[in-house]
């Protein structure tokens, strides 16, 4: 099978060097008509509003909305991920193009700028389930964005916990001093009881600034910490055939999520194997064992036969 | 490895790690930046037509590089004010221009929230003998080189990023390509060397041995290399591309031009499309009037990249 990676800006030799390493060998992508040529595509890392200018240019957004629709499997990192997103905040003036089919809301850049940028170990259960190896993944995240909601049908693979010493940021209009008065307060108060201490106050330019450090705190409290739950933001998603991930797997000498991708790759290539893939991903969750019955059993079957009609019509169409 | 054209620096651990701010990370912005443009622009609004043509990153600055040569005088750091309204007003990355040695200005620009800072020789110097020890900053660095041995020696000090320096506001490519020219050169020698050989040529190109047993192995430069100073055409961008260069800095080329929004796209895509010369022959038409250039036969014009090594 092909693979294909978006080569209009950003990471894409780290891309194919990485799936270079699994034996595979990547095709760079620049134009419409060589994305007929690959069952599979990577968009990597990169600055999201130039791909999508240099898409544009080359009127490579309808082609790829194509491939997506089509259910080819695609993986987006960082930049890749922003396009792949139905909804993405944080854009350039006038927003940008995206390619769609993610029901997920992106915020872009939502870490702030590069001194934001950081390394951190992801619990990645699903992807250490299917490929083994530590609990844990080292994700670099550059300038990254993060997903903040994410649709019923979006399997979550991993989140991130936002830290909380990282100073918010409240804008305060100066004929306010009221509102502001009560949000200290209100901040103090809640501050207090989530075991954080106000660590500084100060005015810089018409805006106020709270800095706050989370107090030494037994390991009851910190599992009960409701703020704690509220930080988190997504940072690897798959939806079908949808992959998507906020940090950057093709830095890191770890090929486990370009081995991930492979599976669905190939995957794709046997439909039933994808059928499998489903029952045990159900029986995993414990879906089957409660509500297994015949018309759970026939329901699910008649959808599978109708995709594969589908999968057939549109091959044949093509 | 070699020829793989990507930069592994992960784990390698040969370099000192600083305030929680990695190497990696740091570089990792760059590799980001990998076949784009940046762009030097003056205010928010050229920041604005740079972003809307499709440029990875935009260097703000109070003047161009061509003005800083038509007018003299001391270059410093931009107004920090400046830089902030340039960071409001797009959403790309935003880099500044530090003196080489002022390690305050670096701070000052550090402290603003600037996503890279580019140590630059078009500025005057601060310091005539170092550079500023950029380890000590979490911030990463872009700095200057026109051979192997400075490229490496700049890694040292803890620039996560190398640009080739050209000679800036001339709009003559020719210091450009023999500046790349010279830097790709040194690692094909070094990649036929022998190993015992590489001793001797650390030496004689005064850089730290690891480093350079390290671009041996890798075949190119341990970290993302752009190429400066001098690009004014979509041809000039191409040119610096097919000679192994990860992307291009367009100083004065596009704002000094007759039509900056129309040249800054053209050069976008011809960084993009760089190996296809149907789209280059595309991209290169009606452009309107290129910058003015300089000829460095000329003995008044001021060799920026001799000022520091």
């Amino acid at each position: 099978m092909a693979v294909g990676v978006l080569a209009l800006q950003g990471s894409f030799n780290e891309h194919i060097a990485a799936l270079r390493r699994l034996g595979v060998k990547g095709t760079e992508i620049r134009k419409a008509e060589q994305l007929e040529t690959i069952n599979a595509l990577i968009i990597p890392g990169g600055e999201s509003t130039t791909m999508a200018k240099l898409a544009e240019y080359h009127n490579l957004f309808p082609a790829l909305r194509e491939f997506v629709k089509m259910g080819k499997p695609v993986w987006g990192t960082c930049a890749g991920l922003i396009f792949l997103a139905d909804k993405a905040v944080g854009q350039k003036e006038g927003g940008q193009e995206l390619v769609g089919g993610l029901d997920c809301l992106v915020h872009r850049n939502f870490f702030g700028s590069q001194i934001q940028s950081f390394e951190a170990d992801l619990l990645v259960p699903e992807l250490v389930a299917t490929e083994g190896g530590p609990a844990s993944f080292r994700g670099v995240f550059i300038r990254a964005p993060a997903i903040l909601e994410a649709g019923t049908g979006v399997e979550v693979l991993a989140d991130y916990s936002v830290p909380s010493r990282k100073p918010t940021v409240q804008p305060v209009e100066e004929d306010k001093e009221e509102f502001l008065i009560r949000y200290v307060l209100y901040f103090v108060s809640v501050a207090s009881t989530n075991n954080f201490t106000l660590m500084q106050l100060y005015v810089l330019n018409g805006y106020w600034y709270f800095t706050y450090q989370r107090r030494h705190s037994c390991s009851f409290c910190s599992n009960s910490g409701k703020i704690n739950s509220e930080e988190k933001v997504i940072v690897a998603v798959k939806q079908g055939n949808l992959l998507a991930t906020a940090f950057h797997p093709e830095l890191t000498a770890d090929t486990r999520w370009h081995s991930y991708f492979m599976k669905m790759v190939n995957k794709g290539e046997q439909p039933f194997l994808l059928m499998r893939e489903m029952f045990l991903t159900m029986n995993h969750q414990g879906l089957i064992s409660q509500y297994f019955n015949s018309s759970l059993f026939l329901f699910f079957f008649s959808v599978y036969s109708f995709c594969c009609l589908e999968r057939s019509f549109m091959s044949s169409e093509a | 490895m070699s020829g793989s054209g990507v930069v592994t620096v992960y784990g390698n651990g040969a370099i000192t790690e600083a305030k929680n701010s990695t190497f990696s990370v740091k570089v990792g912005l760059a590799q980001m930046l990998r076949g784009g443009v940046i762009m030097d622009v003056v205010n928010a609004a050229q920041a604005r037509i740079a972003e809307e043509a499709g440029a990875c990153a935009v260097m703000a600055l109070e003047r161009v590089p061509a003005d800083i040569r038509a007018q003299g005088g001391v270059a410093r750091m931009s107004d920090p004010g400046l830089i902030k309204e340039i960071k409001q007003a797009v959403t790309i990355p935003v880099m500044a221009k530090a003196r080489i040695g002022h390690f305050v200005e670096a701070q000052i620009l550090e402290s603003i929230g600037i996503d890279y800072i580019d140590e630059s020789e078009v500025l005057t110097l601060a310091d005539e003998d170092n550079h500023i020890n950029k380890h000590n900053f979490r911030v990463p660095f872009v700095c200057g080189c026109r051979n192997l041995g400075e490229a490496l020696r700049r890694i040292r000090e803890g620039a996560a990023m190398i640009r080739t320096k050209g000679e800036a506001g001339t709009g003559n490519i020719v210091e450009a390509v023999r500046h790349v020219r010279s830097v790709m050169g040194a690692i094909r020698v070094l990649r036929n060397m022998d190993d015992d050989e590489v001793f001797t040529f650390a030496k004689k190109i005064a850089a730290p041995y690891d480093l350079v047993m390290q671009t041996k192995q890798l075949g190119r430069l341990p970290v993302v290399q752009f190429a400066a100073g001098g690009v004014a055409t979509p041809a000039d961008a191409a040119l610096m591309m097919q000679l192994g260069c990860d992307g291009v800095f367009v100083g004065s080329g596009v704002f000094k031009s007759g039509d900056p929004a129309a040249r800054a796209r053209a050069i976008v895509q011809a960084v993009t499309h760089y190996s296809d010369p149907d789209i280059l022959a595309e991209v290169s038409c009606g452009l309107g009037e290129a910058m003015v250039g300089l000829n460095l036969n000329d003995q008044k014009v001021e060799r920026y990249a001799m000022r520091s090594e």
